[in-house]
């Protein structure tokens, strides 16, 4: 199909780029606010046509060891989950990264801890960008903004996994994935082939059926001079990725006093309250982090050198606001300004918490 | 251009249907859209709204605290979004049910009967293109009909769009509820 506008959801625009960009499988298990991307995967039937397979699996657990077992064949598979659902996951995620193996993890954050509300947040930084499960793993964590970002991070995501044999996670949240907007569907890119399949996984655990020497998958080493090597080549891997595949986005920083860090919807409340205080004489630009995993540390120190003060706005009580304090080393104020709860901030209000808690300080 | 709209209401009356269509309309105009839903526990007799923004221009914010249209269906959303719409802006409210009336002097305000006016036609379902007449009728941008007729296509499921020369003669009859100040 030619490229063509459509309005659509940000959970549905998720589950038509997954069929367009050619993935194999899709494992999940309902949850609000992403209920909709499973709903429209079984609605548009792709096992009829691409032969893209999509199940509802029996919990979140058993869906990302599904996602475990897809990844280990080669296979382009993917999950998604919001919050609740995606601590459920932490397990698995941990075991496909150990096992250096590709997979799409989508989180539509909404707020917590434990159950919480089924309202937007970004509260999941933390999990997403330190950890989320146990050992040393990062996952290639992508942020959209717009519902036009929730597809073509589906296929970037694609690419990088693929790359980089390594996780990655879209952590996205309510706003993006409950609003409407303007979206152009890539293309219907062709499933691979058993045989590409083959030549670009080498090391997929698919059958043997050319007779080479067996694959295994694990993530268990129990020696510890070969698990330290394991470690090493994840801990090299990861420094590639923060050397090339750092992304951000920059807006209005060259002519203004002060810098505003914000990543996903909460960037674009930003971008409506650097317009607002613009009219109020504050000349503030905004550095929105594209990636939070690798995060773009040299970007903000950059961004924020000769500003008079940094305010980091964020869906949660201040989790990426350490990252940017990382990188300006209490150079200058760095303040928080978060809604919790679901609430969220209108523009008025940023405008506001920039006043009192950096300009008018 | 820039429309920066908030229909608010009971759910059940078509609210987050009105503010697709009304998207679905901008874009077929050629703007930039978007609809940002209250999503939640939502149900008939609760409160729905849904924000709508139609701008020439790329748009930031899909969630705000000042409006240049406020659509009020129930006395609660009046309550909580008159006070919202920007000086100079516009009120649309239903005066089906409201005790209260708005008290603001430096906005147009365009009491409609929204639910008299669907009796009319006989069709209850009809009622939130009613409203989205008035909106049409009162908003300072000029949405062409037949763009509105095309979002209308792309909103339905094609089993409905046997209905829509109903809603057509329902937004006709939105728009002569008001009278364009």
């Amino acid at each position: 199909m030619k490229e063509e506008v459509r309005l659509m959801k940000g959970n549905e625009a998720i589950a038509h780029a997954a069929i367009r960009y050619g993935f194999d499988g899709y494992f999940g298990y309902p949850i609000t606010p992403q209920s909709e991307v499973l709903e429209t995967l079984e609605e548009l039937m792709p096992w009829e046509t691409t032969g893209m397979v999509v199940l509802q699996a029996e919990s979140e657990v058993a869906a990302i060891n599904m996602v475990y077992g897809g990844a280990a064949s080669g296979k382009a598979v993917m999950t998604s989950s919001s919050s609740p659902g995606v601590s459920l996951k932490q397990e698995g995620i941990s075991y496909i990264a150990a096992s250096s193996l590709p997979a799409l993890i989508l989180n539509v954050m909404r707020g917590g801890p434990g159950l919480g509300t089924i309202q937007p947040s970004q509260a999941d930084y933390f999990q997403a960008t330190k950890g989320g499960g146990h050992g040393d793993y990062h996952l290639i964590v992508l942020a959209p903004s717009t519902v036009q970002e929730m597809v073509d991070f589906v296929g970037l995501a694609y690419d990088l996994m693929f790359k980089y044999t390594n996780p990655v996670m879209i952590l996205a949240d309510g706003i993006v994935g409950q609003m409407m907007e303007k979206v152009v569907l890539p293309e219907q890119r062709a499933r691979r082939t058993d045989e590409e399949i083959r030549k670009q996984c080498p090391w997929a655990a698919d059958g043997r059926k050319d007779g080479r020497k067996r694959n295994v998958i694990t993530s268990l080493e129990l020696e510890s001079s070969r698990m330290e090597v394991i470690n090493e080549k994840l801990q090299e891997r990861y420094r590639v990725i923060e050397d090339k595949e750092t992304r951000w986005e920059e807006i209005g920083i060259e002519d203004a006093d002060y810098l505003m860090v914000a990543f996903g919807s909460i960037a674009r409340i930003c971008d409506k309250a650097r317009e607002l205080a613009a009219e109020k004489g504050i000349k503030v630009g905004i550095l929105r982090p594209i990636t939070l995993w690798p995060f773009p540390t040299e970007a903000v120190e950059r961004a924020a050198k000769d500003k008079k003060g940094v305010l980091v706005v964020e869906l949660n009580a201040g989790q990426m606001i350490e990252d940017v304090r990382l990188a300006v080393h209490d150079r200058l104020p760095v303040e928080h300004f978060g809604r919790l709860g679901g609430i969220i901030p209108s523009p008025e209000e940023v405008v506001e918490a920039l006043e009192t808690k950096i300009v008018n300080k | 251009m820039k429309e920066e709209i908030i229909i608010a209401g009971f759910g059940g009356q078509g609210v987050l249907s009105m503010g697709k269509i009304l998207a679905y309309s901008g874009l077929m105009d050629d703007k930039e859209v978007t609809w940002m839903p209250s999503y939640g526990p939502e149900q008939r007799g609760g409160t729905a709204n849904v924000t709508v923004i139609l701008s020439d221009e790329k748009i930031s914010s899909p969630v705000l605290d000042k409006y240049d249209i406020v659509i009020a269906l129930n006395q609660q959303s009046l309550d909580k979004f008159a006070p919202k719409v920007k000086p100079g802006g516009i009120l649309i409210y239903d005066t089906n049910g409201i005790h209260k009336h708005p008290e603001r002097n430096d906005i147009k305000v365009y009491p409609i009967d929204a639910m008299e006016a669907t009796l009319e036609i006989g069709n209850s379902k009809a009622y939130n293109m009613v409203v989205m007449g008035s909106l049409l009728e009162a908003m300072d941008y000029k949405l062409p009909m037949e763009n509105v007729i095309k979002g209308l296509k792309k909103s339905l499921p094609e089993r409905h769009h046997k209905l829509i020369p109903l809603n057509e003669q329902a937004i006709e009859k939105g728009r002569s509820l008001v009278e364009v100040k």
